[in-house]
């Protein structure tokens, strides 16, 4: 009865976002101020409908009803608690759910928190979100329905992929997800935009905080990936250039331009036209993302259920989404007034390197997800594209992009001094080069590519303590002046400094990853081997049971100079119902470096093989990551989003009439 | 000039449309081989082999169907197929042979000390040209040979069980027998 409650409330969905997607719309073209505000109360009623529908399938998966077809092929009566609420979208009929969950709350989020657009801005925003959630909708009724009756109910499920039974399920997915859909906001903003023919700085200022938003919780959303991969798989490994990673990652690295063109936008009223387009692809490309992971079109370690039916149906999605868009914004474009002029040596022409350089870097990594496809339709070589490629494409279109974001913020709007600006990064540079000739002289003979991605990343560290030290005029004026300028600067101005200086963390960590150490033996009990200056003893190996699996858990205690430094439990772990083994690494860190155990299979005579790993500044790549994501938030509390949006947005109200 | 740049974007994405269209006919499966490999004769080859100093190449192979399997230590799914391939490997008819494709020699030698060695002999393709030769996709690819050293079917992707019983291990006895 739940179930069916369920998919009711689904469907009842999908008939408010029909009148969520229409009625404003016409509504904002008349000026019916009644009509207008039909898309708000429909955006918080889909919101509502959307989160039963997804109650009433968590309930069916928390009390293991198997008359669902979903719950029973994904689901186990054993498998813990936590892992039944989280399986939920642990495969593809699931993970639509909360695909149009986290697009249902954010366009109820833009209805609650809308009170300073002007209504017929808002009524078009509100009205796109309605179209998008209405394709999607349509998509899972007609071809993922989670909601799918048995005939014969099994007794018990197929239980869930043991490499998903992790808390890192519970958590990536959803924030994955919500980056992914919240840049539908800024897409909504700039189609709507299009449609009223009217973009400006007040526009920039409402955009934004939803864009900055969803960048955050991409940014947890991929570091949490990228952890999980690097925990579960065993071999240390963290990023692997597959298709589904690229897949997030492009819409990252368009949606960190967005961000940055936006500040033209909002500070010098221009660089509209390429924000917009921006909006638009940041989007396109979460959608693209998804086509490519669930239609099959793509070979991938992330395995979805594939469906030609389902990928057709999805190809007609972009087409209307994707393709309505551009096109829309190929007739409006060129109507849009351009803004101010500024020199190319200025923060404009350094946001604009930035945006460039992101663009083409995702680019490559486009190239790179789809040459396969590609070559095949032109009947040529069958080739693989892997890390090789990237290594060489991306990485050296990163490496200018990263000394851009060191000097940038230096730069002066309008026109910048470049010689002063390098001139005034003076300690960044000693600060680097003593680092790197440190670093070189340590580990000589090592590789250098990776001893100058941390002289780099340094430099860069330094560039941002240096812009920030300028800012508040600290050793010019008295301190007590610097203070009082510190606790004035704006919270935009913090959140910048962290976020790069975030970068500069995780650029430290990934080049010192080519520093680490590996070693990989066959022990017995009481055997032990070295691995950089550690000592590891495999004390023992015992079976233990679990909930759903039985385990051999390894007691490892690792000393460094007959001092000992701490006793970990690598296991490898045997689920019976899916016949699958999956390893449970151990790691000692001191968040300067990882010392990573994984044990291996066991030979007849009761050998272990253990792999041990030592990874300098490896923690470093996800703190970075989670230090930018903060900036973001940071950034994000800033009081003109607040204060600056409402008074604008009634001046610009009064002024410009709604068409 | 202006409207012409701005229908860029619209253009560009009809053309990948296009692209994705093409991909979903019916009948498309990236896991396919284009049936022109199909029972030709399989690209010659002549790899240093990954333990001592011989040679793995095609024309010292032929004589008996053969199962090529190009992996790499970079590569996930092949570690997932590779309790498979040992398994595969511990059958008296299976000819089983790697290809360490674009692969330092060391990496892929401690890649099969942790897993265990399922092959009878491991070609060093360091640069990728056997794999372009063969056509190979991605890593792991399985291809099976026959005596005369025609191409007779070609796995993409990790193997799975099924497709060892219902189709790899019965083409081999086909083949065998004839």
């Amino acid at each position: 009865m739940i179930v069916e409650l369920g998919h009711f409330c689904l469907i009842l969905a999908l008939f408010v976002a029909l009148i969520q997607s229409t009625v404003p719309l016409v509504g904002a073209a008349r000026r019916h101020v009644g009509w207008m505000a039909t898309g708000r109360t429909c955006a918080i009623a889909a919101f509502l409908l959307i989160a039963l529908s997804m109650a009433a399938l968590m309930h069916a998966y928390i009390v293991s009803d198997f008359s669902v077809v979903n719950v029973a092929e994904n689901s186990h009566t054993d498998k813990p608690l936590l892992y039944k609420v989280s399986g939920v979208w642990g495969n593809h009929e699931g993970s639509m759910m909360l695909w149009v969950f986290m697009l249902s709350f954010c366009a109820a989020a833009v209805a609650v928190f809308s009170n300073n657009l002007p209504p017929a801005l808002r009524a078009r925003v509100l009205a796109v979100q309605g179209m998008i959630g209405v394709g999607f909708l349509l998509f899972i009724l007609f071809t993922s329905n989670p909601f799918l009756r048995a005939v014969n109910p099994p007794a018990n499920g197929h239980g869930l992929n043991p490499v998903l039974q992790d808390p890192g399920l519970a958590f990536h997915p959803p924030f994955l997800y919500l980056g992914y859909v919240g840049f539908s906001v800024a897409f909504a903003f700039a189609v709507a935009a299009l449609i009223e023919g009217k973009v400006d700085a007040a526009w920039a200022r409402w955009v934004r905080p939803w864009t900055l938003a969803s960048w955050c919780a991409l940014t947890i959303g991929i570091a949490m990936g990228s952890w999980w991969a690097y925990y579960t798989l065993g071999w240390g490994g963290w990023w692997f250039w597959d298709p589904v990673e690229n897949a997030s990652f492009m819409p990252w690295l368009v949606g960190t331009a967005l961000i940055h063109s936006s500040i033209v936008v909002e500070k010098r009223d221009t660089l509209k036209t390429w924000t917009i387009l921006l909006a638009i692809v940041t989007f396109s490309l979460s959608l693209v993302g998804t086509f490519l992971v669930r239609s099959g079109v793509l070979t991938s370690v992330h395995a979805f259920a594939t469906d030609p039916a389902r990928g057709t149906f999805i190809l007609l999605l972009l087409l209307v989404a994707i393709g309505g868009s551009l096109a829309l914004f190929a007739v409006r474009a060129p109507k849009l007034q351009g803004g101010g002029l500024f020199a190319p040596v200025s923060r404009e022409g350094a946001l604009v390197l930035n945006n460039l350089l992101l663009s083409c870097g995702c680019a490559t990594v486009f190239l790179g997800t789809l040459y396969p496809l590609f070559l095949d339709a032109m009947d040529g070589p069958k080739l693989s594209v892997g890390f090789p490629f990237f290594n060489r494409t991306f990485v050296p279109l990163m490496a200018p992009m990263i000394l851009a974001v060191g000097i940038g913020p230096m730069l002066a709007w309008k026109r910048g001094d470049l010689l002063g600006a390098l001139q005034r990064l003076w300690v960044a540079y000693i600060v680097a080069a003593l680092v790197t000739l440190a670093i070189f002289y340590v580990t000589y003979g090592g590789p250098v590519l990776a001893v100058l991605g941390i002289g780099i990343a340094v430099w860069l560290a330094a560039a941002v303590v240096t812009e920030w030290v300028e800012r508040v005029g600290l050793f010019r004026i008295s301190l007590a002046d610097s203070f009082r300028r510190a606790i004035k600067l704006p919270r935009a101005a913090y959140g910048m400094s962290a976020a790069h200086f975030g970068l500069a963390v995780f650029v430290a960590g990934v080049s010192a990853s080519a520093f680490s150490q590996e070693g990989i033996e066959v022990l017995k009990a009481g055997g032990s081997m070295k691995l950089a200056s550690y000592e590891i003893l495999l004390e023992r190996v015992e079976k233990i049971p679990g909930p759903n699996f039985t385990a051999d858990r390894a007691t490892i205690r690792i000393s460094s100079g007959g001092v000992a430094v701490a006793t970990v439990y690598p296991e490898r772990r045997f689920f019976p119902l899916q016949k699958q083994t999956t390893g449970e690494t151990a790691i000692r860190t001191n968040l300067l470096a990882d010392l990573y155990l994984a044990l291996g299979e066991a030979d007849a005579e009761g050998n272990w093989t253990v792999r041990a790993y030592w990874k300098p500044l490896v923690p470093w790549i996800w703190i970075g990551a989670a230090i930018m994501a903060f900036g973001g938030l940071v950034s994000l509390s800033d009081r003109r989003w607040r204060v600056g949006a409402a008074a604008r947005a009634r001046r610009s109200a009064v002024a410009a009439p709604a068409e | 000039m202006r409207r012409l740049i701005a229908l860029l974007p619209v253009g560009l994405f009809l053309v990948l449309a296009g692209y994705f269209a093409w991909s979903l006919r019916p009948g498309y499966d990236p896991h396919e081989l284009p049936s022109a490999m199909i029972d030709r004769e399989a690209p010659a080859f002549d790899l240093a082999a990954l333990a001592g100093d011989g040679r793995i190449a095609r024309d010292g192979l032929k004589g008996q169907p053969l199962v090529i399997n190009f992996f790499a230590s970079w590569c996930v799914p092949c570690r997932q197929e590779h309790p498979l391939l040992m398994r595969l490997a511990k059958q008296a008819n299976v000819r089983l042979y790697g290809i360490a494709y674009k692969d330092k020699p060391e990496d892929s030698a401690r890649f099969l000390s942790q897993l265990g060695d399922p092959y009878r002999g491991i070609g060093v393709d360091r640069d990728g040209r056997t794999g372009l030769d063969f056509g190979v996709y991605g890593v792991p690819e399985t291809y099976v040979v026959d005596a005369a050293g025609h191409i007779r079917k070609r796995f993409v992707g990790p193997l799975t069980e099924a497709a060892v019983e219902k189709e790899l291990l019965p083409l081999l006895r086909r083949l065998g027998g004839s």
